[in-house]
């Protein structure tokens, strides 16, 4: 994606929008919120040059806390919004934020084709296993057995691992985070936003009201930083500790070099292309 | 046999060249200055089955497909037994002795015509037989042969000069066989009355398609579905011809999202479906009302519920296109009346979406979608084209007069007709958050009851004055009739020919059939349901949807008359009923 140069760095601060984060004191998307900032501030981008698009759910409020250009979409359905805005907007940089009901439950067929795509976007999952603006539900990334205050009886399916489905899914970059890693996890958006096709960061953001079991104490001592000489060009190896579930890997995964959405749109057009009553006096020719 | 108004319909085993023969004979027929207007019955199965493409031809133009055959071109015997029964007493039947044995008792006037022999045996060129057979035909008919050549050539001319003559020879080998063996050739000859040369063929797909691109469309995402992939594929093919593109989404869901995000980005959007993908848009149709966002969803219309029928006719989707959806969600609906009014009607699809920042549904049919008809050439000098109202960042232009409060840009300003200027991202000042919680005149989500009040309020106040800017009611017929006839959508075609017959019976109608159909054009509709002494609502629906959309909002009595099997209505069996109704009102 291209980015805007200036002269004058921008800081965190230029990317607050006027509107308070409503989400609970110590929910884990704050860190995240502050990754985005941090990520954004990294690039330099002029606010009115960014897009985020966003789902239902708690996570998907942040669109609203920020100054950025902002499509707070439908449930489940902000990768084919995301791919609409970049079909017409390909040098605009694109951000998907949004929560694991949205991605892996009720968005999870867009996410395939998404990636399939390689839609170049980046796309941050705030992945804490429960469905918050409902009260507690389990989501597709709940171990089985969860019990929640809305799923008393436990979750009854096994979890989807959000890693090994983006890799077989053919995803050019594959990497996991942690909202209480605000610098890592900043590093990984900017990194995901710099890649050229499908970013997907996986990213365990703590709900403190509605997970007893998935808190930040369970993530710092479950998670581990991807080995210092891991090589995120090696399919085998991403796969291998994408499925470890004792250490969680933290970090990128995997990185490819593929063909775009957009590199597919572009090549799709010709290099002289016509004024619209042009093109449709031409064909009426070829219907007479 | 009328010599300037004949059905031919060439019938055989799909993939056999059904189409490619009616489509060259089309094309040659309206070269040859007739007017055309084509009605084709894929089979639902996926490969072979019984297919039939039919071509009325005539002088004066027509307006629906033609209630019967007058020459039937038979591929093979299961194309003569399905098709004999529709093709009249006096008719022309044209078969291969070698595949087809016609019944003993037929009357048809019949001309044997060896296709297979002279094709495989005499050409050495087998896939040629549809060549041969519109050669034949069109010397049967006294066609111009020159625009037959040409069609050939053009048709084939990609493929090689060598390909071409083998074509030309086909055709020829055809036409000699016709003045060869069939004495008394002038019994069949055509005579064009008036000249429709300079027409072009578009089906109604390509009609949309065309107007989409002429309204200035740079985006389109769609899903295959029957009847309604054809647009899709026009615009995958020629969008990116003016710098858009379009493409195939994973369902429907995808496809009216990708819609609302190139909406959002600043361009004009469309998807294409029909019924059963509709359903699944309807999530989205809410979002789009609510972000106020423009974009147009095309509902080429099949016989439903579920799967239904998908190569079938049925005007059943008029209540879903008006009211489905969540919460009050407004949206305007179209529906073109014919073929050509599929060009236009588009058109005015993206101009009242922009102008509105509200979604529209043009709801097509089977019966228009496929069908290909020879049609004036629409004056694109003439076509207006409207854009959105845009935020000015410059403190120039409209937009900025009214999208700001105190200094500050507002997306849903609050303003007298409802629309508010939009902003693209990029712009400098513009930034906002589209949503589909209620939000305030910022775009920020507030749930108190004034706000939802008024913001309501906004979202319907754009409809009331869209109603004001319908694009004008197809009417024919006497005006002062005292009986007047209200219809909607592809109805128009076949009422407009009951129409002219009833005249030269003496009996006067009057036709209305708005081409906006929510919110209902209060101007048009009140006069006329306010005049007549009886009013007949026919369309093809059980349930009567428009009947029944029109007598909540203009109670009176309505003569209903409805059919649901899947076909249009024919026009002798319409005049007959409405002959029936009327004789009890006098």
């Amino acid at each position: 994606m291209s980015s805007v140069v200036t002269v004058e760095k921008r800081k965190v601060n230029d990317y607050k929008g006027d509107e308070r984060p409503t989400w609970c004191p110590g929910c884990g998307d704050f860190g995240v919120l502050n990754a985005v900032f941090k990520a954004l501030s990294d690039h330099n981008f002029d606010p009115k040059n960014v897009i985020i698009v966003s789902g239902i759910g708690c996570s998907s409020r942040l669109p609203f806390f920020t100054d950025a250009y902002g499509f707070h979409t439908v449930h489940g359905r902000a990768m084919p919004v995301a791919a609409g805005i970049r079909a017409v907007q390909p040098d605009m940089p694109v951000l998907a934020m949004g929560g694991d009901g949205d991605a892996f439950a009720i968005g999870v067929g867009h996410l395939i084709h998404a990636i399939r795509r390689n839609l170049n976007i980046c796309y941050v999952v705030m992945d804490n296993a429960v469905y918050g603006l409902t009260k507690g539900q389990t989501s597709p990334t709940a171990e089985r057995g969860l019990a929640t205050k809305a799923t008393p009886q436990g979750a009854s399916d096994p979890a989807v691992n959000p890693l090994l489905l983006a890799l077989a899914t053919g995803c050019t970059f594959v990497a996991r985070g942690f909202s209480s890693k605000p610098k890592e996890l900043a590093d990984l958006i900017a990194r995901g936003i710099a890649h050229e096709g499908f970013a997907f960061i996986d990213t365990y953001s703590p709900c403190p009201t509605f997970n007893t079991v998935n808190t930040f104490k369970y993530y710092r001592d479950a998670t581990d930083d991807l080995p210092a000489d891991f090589d995120p060009t090696d399919f085998n190896a991403a796969l291998q500790y994408a499925a470890s579930e004792d250490p969680l890997y933290l970090g990128l995964y995997y990185q490819a070099e593929q063909p775009t959405f957009e590199d597919h749109i572009r090549n799709n057009k010709p290099e002289v292309t016509n004024s619209a009553m042009t093109v449709v006096e031409d064909l009426f020719d070829q219907m007479s | 046999m009328t010599r300037n108004d004949l059905v031919i319909r060439v019938a055989g085993e799909a993939g056999e060249g059904i189409v490619s023969t009616g489509q060259l004979l089309t094309q040659a027929a309206l070269r040859g200055g007739f007017h055309v207007l084509t009605y084709s019955q894929p089979p639902s199965e996926i490969k072979g089955g019984h297919a039939f493409y039919q071509i009325r031809l005539s002088a004066d133009r027509s307006y629906s497909k033609g209630d019967s055959v007058d020459i039937l071109l038979a591929f093979n015997q299961e194309a003569y037994d399905r098709n004999a029964a529709e093709t009249k007493d006096d008719g022309l039947l044209v078969y291969d002795p070698s595949e087809v044995t016609p019944s003993a008792d037929s009357h048809f006037v019949q001309v044997e015509f060896p296709l297979n022999d002279i094709a495989k045996n005499q050409l050495k060129f087998p896939i040629a037989k549809n060549v041969v057979a519109v050669g034949a035909l069109a010397e049967l008919f006294d066609l111009p042969t020159k625009h037959l050549d040409s069609l050939i050539e053009e048709r084939w001319l990609r493929k090689g000069e060598a390909v071409v003559q083998k074509n030309l020879d086909a055709l020829r080998a055809g036409i000699d066989y016709v003045i060869e063996h069939v004495p008394q050739r002038d019994r069949f000859a055509l005579y064009p009355e008036k000249s429709h040369a300079g027409e072009i063929v578009v089906s109604g797909s390509e009609a949309i398609g065309l107007g989409a691109i002429a309204a200035g469309c740079s985006f389109m995402a769609g899903y295959p579905i029957t009847p309604a992939s054809d647009i899709k594929e026009f615009l995958e093919i020629h969008l990116p011809k003016t710098g858009g593109h379009a493409l195939q989404a994973e369902d429907e869901l995808a496809a009216i999202g990708m819609v609302l995000g190139a909406s959002y980005a600043g361009s004009k959007a469309m998807t294409a479906t029909s019924g059963p993908g509709f359903s699944l848009m309807i999530e989205m149709l809410g979002l789009a009302a609510m972000a106020e966002l423009p974009c147009v969803i095309v509902d080429a219309q099949r016989a439903g519920p579920s799967t239904g029928m998908p190569t079938r006719h049925e005007q059943g989707d008029l209540y879903q296109a008006a009211f489905a959806g969540h919460g009050e969600c407004p949206r305007i609906v179209l529906a073109p009346t014919s073929v050509r009014d599929c060009f236009y009607q588009t058109v005015n699809a993206f101009n009242l979406a922009e102008k509105y920042q509200t979604p529209v549904v043009l709801l097509g049919d089977t019966l228009l979608n496929v069908r290909s008809e020879s049609v004036p050439r629409p004056i694109l000098n003439e076509v207006k084209v409207v854009d959105r109202l845009l935020f000015s960042e410059n403190g120039n232009g409209v937009g900025n007069e009214v999208g700001r409060m105190n200094g500050e840009y507002n997306r849903y300003v609050l303003t007298e007709n409802g629309v508010s200027p939009m902003s693209i991202p990029g712009q400098e000042g513009g930034q906002y958050i589209a949503t589909g919680l209620e939000h305030n005149e910022e775009g920020l989500h507030r749930y108190d009851e004034a706000t939802h009040t008024i913001m309501t309020q906004k979202r319907f106040r754009k409809l009331e004055r869209a109603a004001h800017e319908a694009p004008e009611g197809d009417r024919f017929g006497d005006p002062e009739a005292e009986i007047g006839i209200l219809t909607w959508g592809s109805t128009v075609g076949s009422v407009i020919e009951v129409i002219r017959q009833a005249e030269q019976e003496g009996l006067k109608l009057d036709m209305l059939a708005p081409r906006m159909l929510m919110p209902l054009p209060d101007h048009e509709i009140r006069p006329f349901v306010e005049s007549k002494r009886v009013i007949i609502i026919p369309e093809v629906n059980y349930v009567g949807q428009f009947a029944n959309m029109i007598t909540s909002q203009y109670p009176r009595d309505y003569v209903r008359i409805n059919i649901f099997g899947g076909m249009p209505f024919r026009v002798d069996w319409l005049l007959e009923k409405i002959r029936e109704e009327v004789a009890q009102y006098v």
